[in-house]
């Protein structure tokens, strides 16, 4: 029944899960020239590349962008391509965006008008971030070639000072930004027709502000970040666990969620874990330095629920436990498409 | 906008942790005063592993205390010739109504979704009555490919005596769990000393269905839900029972299940199906397991109704990884999920070897989906 599995693309090896990540691993991941000059290049796979600039970093990162539908509760297309590359961004430790690139891949017979708010999505979160797009290129495909649009952004910043996500050491403690789950949910019910109770929308945003703030507070002691995108916290943490060779044990009762996420999560048969945030960070900071983050991390608007939801430990390195209050087990890694639940 | 973070579930009644610690503290001090090395509970119930699974219960019981799923799953235990019925008449043009869960479920060639992506007419249902839409919608036959436990099974029968339309016959897969329960105590080499029944279950069956069960057996049934407190309290006051060499039946989900149970839901299931003997996967040909039409619905059954060519699904069956599959075993209690080498390695959610992998409510499926090693304190990490 899938017997072509091994040699051919599919979903899950876009999913932000295990497969994803082994794909990219055999297939690009030491198979390009490594440049001497990059202190975080292909290898380390984060969110950007660094390059030394005198006594500066550039940070650059690019993502393209694809959702159903284009339009969702919460944001759009454009929105999503905008904070998805100024977060990256950020999550380096360069919040000081210079530019954006902005390539997009429009199908014969899209909507002009539909462009045209995309467009201006684009320039809403462009001002919400203090950035730019500098350059761009488009191109028509014909229809059914493409599925409606396709957006890529590509972003550069300098930073002094680079965060990557495998600082954690024992101890230290792992804040999230916000409750999580919303983008991922409210997408899932926007593509099924599924209708909730309760305000469930996208939270995308651009973080590289409240990133500011937390840098500002914690400095040195903020030593590793991440965004919880696809795969969603768990896959982040397994992430940051397993490059920073530590365990993580996670307070499952601290992580911030709506009750409309909570609801629509037990609906769908998903774990909130797994589902992919858009404007949400994960923020390994040394313990002495914890409150004082979180309190400027709050202080911010995008921060204003965040949570201290776990701790680096010496146990289980690579691994991820939950604490459920009444039990502790592992918090499974996602290992492709998120798949509702049927049954 | 204000919005509210929800931090309910952490307070609710049936998850608190300072409970949780307490029955842990005394599932503890029971077990020492058995004394012994290991006690063996079986639970019989994929609801049951979900929610011991996913908060991670295991953890919180002495390493000796091995708590495993017994036929608990459905799907997992609908047999491979049941599975070559629905997949011979879709393949022979009948439409088939069934459950998600079952899609991919191997007979011995092939699902229901290999017989659909041929080009067969399946729909997934997520209930009888679903069923009964579709072939009011049409003129076409229409069977409903009945799975589950005596839970599904009353569904289905008050489908029936409410009227269905007469394009529309059930092909029962049905089950019929006391009596499963019967072979898998007999079973030789089991270590099972007790066992945990499920609520959802005994609030149609009342506590009473397994008087007869503990007096052959001379072992222990707790009833218990399904809430982590449920599952402490109900392993809990088993581990008791065990220790007093008391067999008898408790009643730990009082707030659902009743000694009688629901009469009017028993009397329906009883006026549509009969208990008959037949095989569940894996385990064991088991008397009365199986719930099939009574005579005077046989015109709404599907093997009655259209003539089934079970050579058709059977043909050119294929051997390979099927064969070192331990799905039987883990379900009757006699293994784990990672005892079987395919587990996370050949056989996983994606691509699912055996029946217990394929269904969400089998025990590989749970324990793949919680981590993989539900018991932490094995692992040597806590």
């Amino acid at each position: 029944m899938s017997g072509s599995g091994a040699d051919r693309i599919g979903m899950k090896h876009g999913a932000g899960g295990r497969a994803m990540r082994e794909l990219i691993e055999r297939v690009f991941v030491g198979r390009f020239d490594p440049d001497p000059r990059a202190t975080v290049g292909l290898d380390a796979m984060d969110d950007g590349a660094a390059i030394r600039l005198g006594d500066r970093w550039l940070v650059i990162t690019t993502d393209s962008h694809v959702v159903h539908p284009i339009f969702f509760p919460g944001g759009d297309i454009g929105r999503l391509a905008i904070c998805g590359t100024v977060n990256d961004l950020a999550m380096m430790g360069a919040p000081e965006v210079l530019g954006l690139t902005c390539a997009v891949i429009v199908e014969e017979g899209f909507p002009a008008s539909d462009l045209e708010r995309v467009q201006e999505s684009m320039q809403a979160a462009c001002r919400e971030a203090s950035a730019c797009v500098l350059t761009g290129d488009t191109k028509v495909m014909g229809r059914r070639e493409i599925d409606g649009l396709v957006l890529n952004t590509t972003g550069v910043a300098l930073a002094d000072r680079i965060v990557t996500d495998r600082g954690l050491r024992p101890g230290d403690a792992i804040l999230v930004t916000g409750p999580i789950a919303d983008h991922g949910l409210a997408i899932l019910a926007a593509r099924h027709g599924l209708s909730l109770e309760g305000d469930l929308v996208s939270d995308v945003a651009p973080l590289n502000g409240l990133v500011r703030a937390a840098l500002a507070a914690g400095g040195d002691s903020i030593v590793a970040m991440k965004d919880p995108t696809r795969g969603g916290v768990a896959s982040a943490l397994h992430e940051m666990a397993a490059k920073s060779g530590v365990g993580v044990v996670v307070d499952e009762r601290a992580v911030p969620l709506r009750a409309a996420a909570r609801a629509a999560a037990e609906l769908v048969g998903v774990d909130p874990l797994h589902v992919a945030n858009e404007g949400k960070a994960l923020v390994g900071v040394r313990a002495e330095a914890a409150d004082r983050v979180l309190e400027a991390i709050r202080a911010h608007p995008l921060g204003k629920e965040a949570a201290i939801i776990g701790r680096a430990s010496a146990e289980r390195p690579g691994g991820v436990i939950l604490d459920t209050g009444v039990g502790r087990r592992l918090l499974a890694e996602p290992i492709g498409e998120l798949m509702p639940r049927i049954c | 906008m204000t919005r509210e973070i929800d931090t309910d579930a952490s307070r609710l009644r049936f998850r608190d942790p300072s409970e949780a610690r307490a029955l842990g503290a005394s599932i503890a001090r029971t077990f020492a005063q058995i004394g012994r090395e290991t006690v063996t509970l079986m639970h019989v119930c994929g609801s049951h592993e979900q929610a011991i699974a996913r908060f991670g219960l295991r953890a919180v019981l002495p390493r000796g205390v091995d708590v495993v799923m017994g036929p608990g799953c459905p799907v997992c235990v609908t047999d491979v010739p049941e599975v070559d019925e629905a997949v011979a008449l879709a393949r022979a043009g009948v439409r088939v109504a069934t459950y998600g869960d079952i899609l991919r479920v191997c007979g011995s060639a092939g699902s229901l979704a290999d017989a659909q992506a041929e080009g067969a007419r399946v729909d997934v249902v997520y209930g009888v009555a679903e069923a009964v839409e579709i072939a009011t919608r049409c003129d076409d036959p229409v069977v409903f490919f009945a799975t589950g436990f005596e839970t599904t099974a009353v569904a289905t029968a008050a489908a029936l005596l409410a009227g269905t339309p007469p394009n529309l016959s059930v092909l029962s897969a049905h089950k019929y769990v006391p009596p499963a329960m019967e072979i898998v105590a007999g079973i030789p080499g089991s270590r099972v000393e007790g066992f945990l029944a499920a609520g959802h279950a005994a609030t149609i069956t009342g506590s009473a269905v397994f008087e007869g069960f503990v007096e052959r057996h001379r072992l222990p049934v707790v009833v218990a839900g399904f809430e982590p407190l449920d599952l402490l309290a109900g392993l809990a006051k088993l581990l008791e029972l065990v220790r007093d060499g008391r067999a008898e039946v408790a009643n730990l989900y009082p707030r659902c299940v009743t000694r009688e149970g629901n009469r009017v839901a028993q009397e329906k299931l009883w006026r549509v199906f009969h208990p008959c003997g037949g095989g569940w996967r894996g385990i064991a040909q088991i008397p009365d397991g199986n719930l099939r039409l009574r005579d005077e619905w046989k015109h709404k059954d599907a093997r009655w109704r259209h003539p089934i060519e079970i050579a058709s699904a059977t043909a050119g069956a294929p051997e390979g990884l099927a064969s070192r599959c331990r799905c039987g075993q883990i379900m009757a209690g006699l293994a784990k999920p990672t005892d079987c080498e395919l587990f996370e390695a050949a056989c996983t959610a994606e691509t699912p070897v055996g029946a217990c992998m394929v269904s969400s409510e089998g025990t590989c499926r749970i324990w793949a989906q919680y981590g993989g090693h539900p018991n932490l304190a094995v692992e040597g990490v806590l």
